[in-house]
C-alpha cells in the first residue's frame, strides 16, 4: 500500500512541480510585480496599488474591460443558442449528417489568427461583402460595422460565434444522443410536441453538458485576444481593444511590467468572481451527492 | 516568456557549419529587418563585417516589439546576443540604468562620434558620457509624399510650401473625387500623422515644449489646440475604408493614383521603388515645407550586451566601428530607404528623396529629434492611446488637451 502510493506521489511529482512553479509560482509572481514599479526589468520596490489606481484612471482599460463583457455575453448566448440549434437539426437524423457534422465543426479547426482575417477581409468595406453586394447591383447595401466605432466589438462576436458555435453543436450533440429513446417514446405517446419535448425535458437533462460548454467558452471570452488582433488589432483607435491585448502591449511594447502585471491581476481578480460562486454551487451539489 | 526558438536553430546551424576557427570574431546580431529591403540592408552589414575579420550570426526576428523582447529576455537571462538593435529613442534606457550593457566608448572616441553625429542621436545613445550603442542609420518618419497623377488630375500646380496649402491641395483632391489622404488608421501612423503636424504646423519650440518639456502650460494653450484642431482636420480627408488599414496599402494608394498625399516614414520609398516609380516624376517627397522645415530624426542603432569574454567584446568594437563607417552607411541606406548617420558621405548614388534628406542634414538648425528620444516608451503609448482615439472619435479638444497632460505625466 505504502508502496504504491508512493509510486503515485513520483508520478504526480512532475505534474505537480509544473502547477507548482508554472501555474502558482507565475500568478505569485504577477501579483508581486503588480505592487511594484517595474518597468523593462522586474524590480524589487513596493509601491502599493499605484498601477492599479493607474489602470482605473485608464480611459482604454475601461474600454477594454466595457468590450470584454459585451463580447463575453453576446459571444457566450449566441455560441450557446447557434450550436444547440445546430445540433437540434442534425439530431433530426437529416441525411448527410457526417457531411454537415463536419462543416459546422470546421471553424473550430481554424485558428483564432486565421478566423481574425477572413472576418476581416470578409468584412472590410472596400473589398468584401459590402463591395461585392454593391457590385451585385444593391448600390446602397452598406455593412460597415468593421471601421465603425460603436459597432466593431460586434463584428468580433461574429467572428467569435462563427468560429466557437461549431463545438457547441458537436457536444451538445453528443448530449442529444444520449437522451434516453423511451423519454421520446413516451412524450410521443402524450401527444407532446417537440419543441416542447427539447425545451422543457431534454434541455434540463443536459445540465451537465451546458457546463461544460459554458465553461470552455467563458474561458475563450477571458483570453480573446488573437481575433481581435486579426481583425482589426484593437482598432479603430482603442473600439475593440481587450484586455488581454491592454496587458500585452504594455508588457513589450511599452516596457511596463508593473501597469501590465496589474492588469493581469485584475483579470484573474474577474475571473475568480465568476467562477467561485459556481464552483460553490456545483460543490453544493456534489456534497449533496448530485452530479 | 518568448522564446527565440529559430533563433536557437540559427546559432546552432551556425555554429555546426564552422567548424571552430578561433580567428574570426563571431557576432551574433538580433535584429527585425526581414522585409526583402530591409534583409538586403541587413545583408550589406554582414558582408562589411565579414570583410573586415568578423562571422555575422543572424538573429533576424519579424517584428520589432518581438525582436526587442527576445533581446531583452535573453539578456535577462544571462545569454546575451553579441548585438542587438534597438530604435534610436529611450527603448534601450532601463537596460543601461540596469548595467546591462557593454560601452563603445573607445570606439566612438577613436572614430569621433561626437564631431559627425547629430545631437539628437548623441541624446539616445550617450548617457551620462558613455556611448551605449551605434547608430545605424537615420529615419525621418514624417515624410509627405504626393502623388504626381492625383495632383494633376485636381489641378494642383505645385506640392504645397505650407500647411495651408497642403488644406487647399486636399480640398482640391476631394473635389476631384479622389482621396485626399491616403491613410492607414492604425495608433502608429495616427502617431505619425500628429508628429508631422506638431513639427510642421505647430513648429519647433512647441514641438521640443510638449516633447522634450512636457510643459503643462503649453498642452494647455491656444497654440497646441490649433494644432490638434489640423490633426483632427486631417482625419477629415481620410476614406471610410482607412481605419486599420496597413501603410504600404495606403502607399498603393498614392502610387495608383487614387489618392493624393500621404503622411509616411521614408521606409515608403522602398514601395514606390518596387512599383517602378520614380522620385521627382511620379511622386513627390518633401521632408517638410520651406527649406528651413525641422527634418524629425529616428532612426535604427545597435546597443552590445553586457560580456566578460574579451573576443565578445573586441566583435561589438568591431561591429560599432563597421557599422559607422562611410562606405557602410552608404550601402546599408541605399537598401534600406533611410539615410546616412553622417553628412560627410557621398550621396551621388542615392535616390533623390535621399538626397533631400541628406541635403536637410547638413543645416544642423534643421535637426529635431523624434518625441521618444524624449519620452519613454510607456508616455508614448499613453500619448499614442489618447491620439488614436481623438482621431477616431468625437471628443472636445480640451479633454484631448488634459488626456495629453496626464499621458506625458508618469
Amino acid at each position: 500500500m505504502r508502496r504504491r502510493s508512493l509510486a503515485a506521489w513520483g508520478a504526480l511529482l512532475p505534474l505537480a512541480l509544473i502547477v507548482g512553479v508554472g501555474y502558482v509560482g507565475t500568478v505569485l509572481w504577477t501579483l508581486r510585480t503588480s505592487v511594484s514599479s517595474s518597468r523593462t526589468f522586474p524590480k524589487d520596490d513596493f509601491v502599493g496599488l499605484q498601477q492599479f489606481e493607474r489602470l482605473l484612471d485608464n480611459d482604454r482599460w475601461q474600454h477594454a474591460i466595457h468590450n470584454l463583457a459585451v463580447y463575453g455575453v453576446l459571444y457566450i448566448v449566441a455560441a450557446m443558442l447557434i450550436g444547440f440549434l445546430l445540433a437540434v437539426f442534425i439530431d433530426q437524423k437529416v441525411r448527410g449528417e457526417g457531411a454537415l457534422r463536419t462543416a459546422f465543426l470546421y471553424p473550430y479547426a481554424m485558428s483564432f489568427v486565421a478566423t481574425g482575417l477572413v472576418w476581416q477581409w470578409v468584412l472590410n468595406p472596400d473589398s468584401g461583402l459590402q463591395n461585392a453586394m454593391q457590385q451585385l447591383g444593391w448600390t446602397d447595401f452598406s455593412f460597415d460595422w468593421i471601421v465603425d466605432q460603436d459597432m466593431v466589438i460586434y463584428t468580433v462576436v461574429i467572428a467569435g460565434t462563427w468560429q466557437g458555435a461549431g463545438l457547441v453543436m458537436a457536444l451538445m450533440l453528443a448530449g442529444l444522443r444520449g437522451i434516453d429513446e423511451e423519454i421520446w417514446k413516451a412524450a410521443r405517446l402524450d401527444g407532446i410536441p417537440t419543441w416542447r419535448v427539447y425545451l422543457s425535458v431534454v434541455l434540463p437533462m443536459l445540465g451537465p453538458t451546458l457546463a461544460t460548454v459554458f465553461t470552455l467558452l467563458a474561458t475563450g471570452v477571458v483570453k480573446v485576444f488573437d481575433t481581435v488582433v486579426a481583425m482589426t488589432q484593437g482598432g479603430p483607435g482603442t473600439a475593440s481593444d481587450v484586455p488581454a491585448k491592454f496587458i500585452m502591449d504594455h508588457l513589450f511594447g511599452r516596457a511596463n511590467l508593473a501597469l501590465a502585471s496589474a492588469g493581469a491581476v485584475m483579470l484573474l481578480i474577474t475571473v475568480l468572481a465568476l467562477v467561485a460562486p459556481l464552483a460553490y454551487v456545483r460543490s453544493r451539489q456534489a456534497a449533496k451527492g448530485g452530479h | 516568456m518568448t522564446f527565440p526558438r529559430h533563433a536557437l536553430a540559427a546559432v546552432a546551424l551556425a555554429a555546426a557549419a564552422l567548424p571552430s576557427i578561433a580567428q574570426p570574431l563571431k557576432a551574433e546580431v538580433i535584429h527585425w529587418w526581414t522585409s526583402g529591403g530591409e534583409s538586403a540592408a541587413a545583408k550589406t552589414l554582414a558582408e562589411a563585417y565579414k570583410a573586415q575579420g568578423g562571422i555575422w550570426v543572424d538573429t533576424a526576428i519579424a517584428l520589432g516589439e518581438q525582436a526587442r523582447s527576445v533581446a531583452i529576455n535573453r539578456i535577462a537571462g544571462g545569454n546575451p546576443p553579441t548585438a542587438a538593435q534597438f530604435n534610436t529613442t529611450q527603448q534601450f534606457r532601463d537596460i543601461v540604468d540596469q548595467g546591462l550593457l557593454n560601452n563603445v566608448d573607445a570606439v566612438a572616441q577613436r572614430d569621433g562620434w561626437d564631431k559627425f553625429l547629430p545631437e539628437a542621436v548623441l541624446q539616445a545613445i550617450k548617457v551620462k558620457g558613455h556611448y551605449y550603442a551605434a547608430p545605424v542609420n537615420i529615419h525621418n518618419m514624417s515624410w509627405f509624399w504626393y502623388s504626381k497623377a492625383a495632383f494633376k488630375k485636381a489641378g494642383i500646380a505645385e506640392e504645397p510650401k505650407n500647411f495651408d496649402e497642403l488644406f487647399v491641395a486636399l480640398d482640391k483632391l476631394k473635389a476631384a473625387g479622389l482621396v485626399p489622404l491616403a491613410h492607414g488608421g492604425q495608433p502608429w501612423q495616427d502617431g505619425i500623422v500628429f508628429t508631422a503636424t506638431l513639427a510642421h504646423y505647430g513648429g519647433r519650440d512647441l514641438y521640443l515644449k510638449v516633447f522634450r518639456d512636457r510643459d503643462t502650460k503649453a498642452i494647455l494653450g491656444e497654440d497646441f489646440k490649433k494644432v490638434l484642431l489640423a490633426f483632427k482636420k486631417l482625419q477629415g480627408y481620410t476614406d471610410k475604408g482607412s481605419p486599420g488599414r496597413n501603410w504600404n496599402d495606403a502607399t498603393a494608394m498614392i502610387i495608383s493614383g487614387r489618392a493624393g498625399v500621404q503622411i509616411m516614414g521614408d521606409w515608403a520609398k522602398g514601395e514606390f521603388a518596387q512599383a517602378r516609380q520614380e522620385a521627382g516624376k511620379d511622386y513627390g517627397c518633401s521632408p517638410g515645407f520651406g527649406p528651413s522645415a525641422p527634418y524629425i530624426i529616428q532612426g535604427d542603432v545597435m546597443v552590445f550586451p553586457k560580456t566578460d569574454k574579451p573576443d565578445q567584446i573586441k566583435a561589438q568594437q568591431l561591429l560599432a566601428s563597421v557599422i559607422t563607417q562611410p562606405a557602410t552607411q552608404v550601402a546599408f541606406s541605399m537598401k534600406k530607404g533611410s539615410i546616412p548617420i553622417r553628412t560627410d558621405v557621398d550621396v551621388s548614388k542615392m535616390d533623390l528623396c535621399a538626397q533631400v534628406g541628406v541635403a536637410a542634414m547638413k543645416d544642423k538648425s534643421r535637426h529635431l529629434a523624434n518625441g521618444e528620444i524624449y519620452i519613454t516608451p510607456d508616455q508614448n503609448g499613453a500619448l499614442q492611446d489618447v491620439l488614436t482615439s481623438y482621431w477616431n472619435r468625437n471628443l472636445p479638444v480640451e479633454k484631448v488637451q488634459k488626456d495629453i497632460v496626464n499621458a506625458l505625466k508618469s
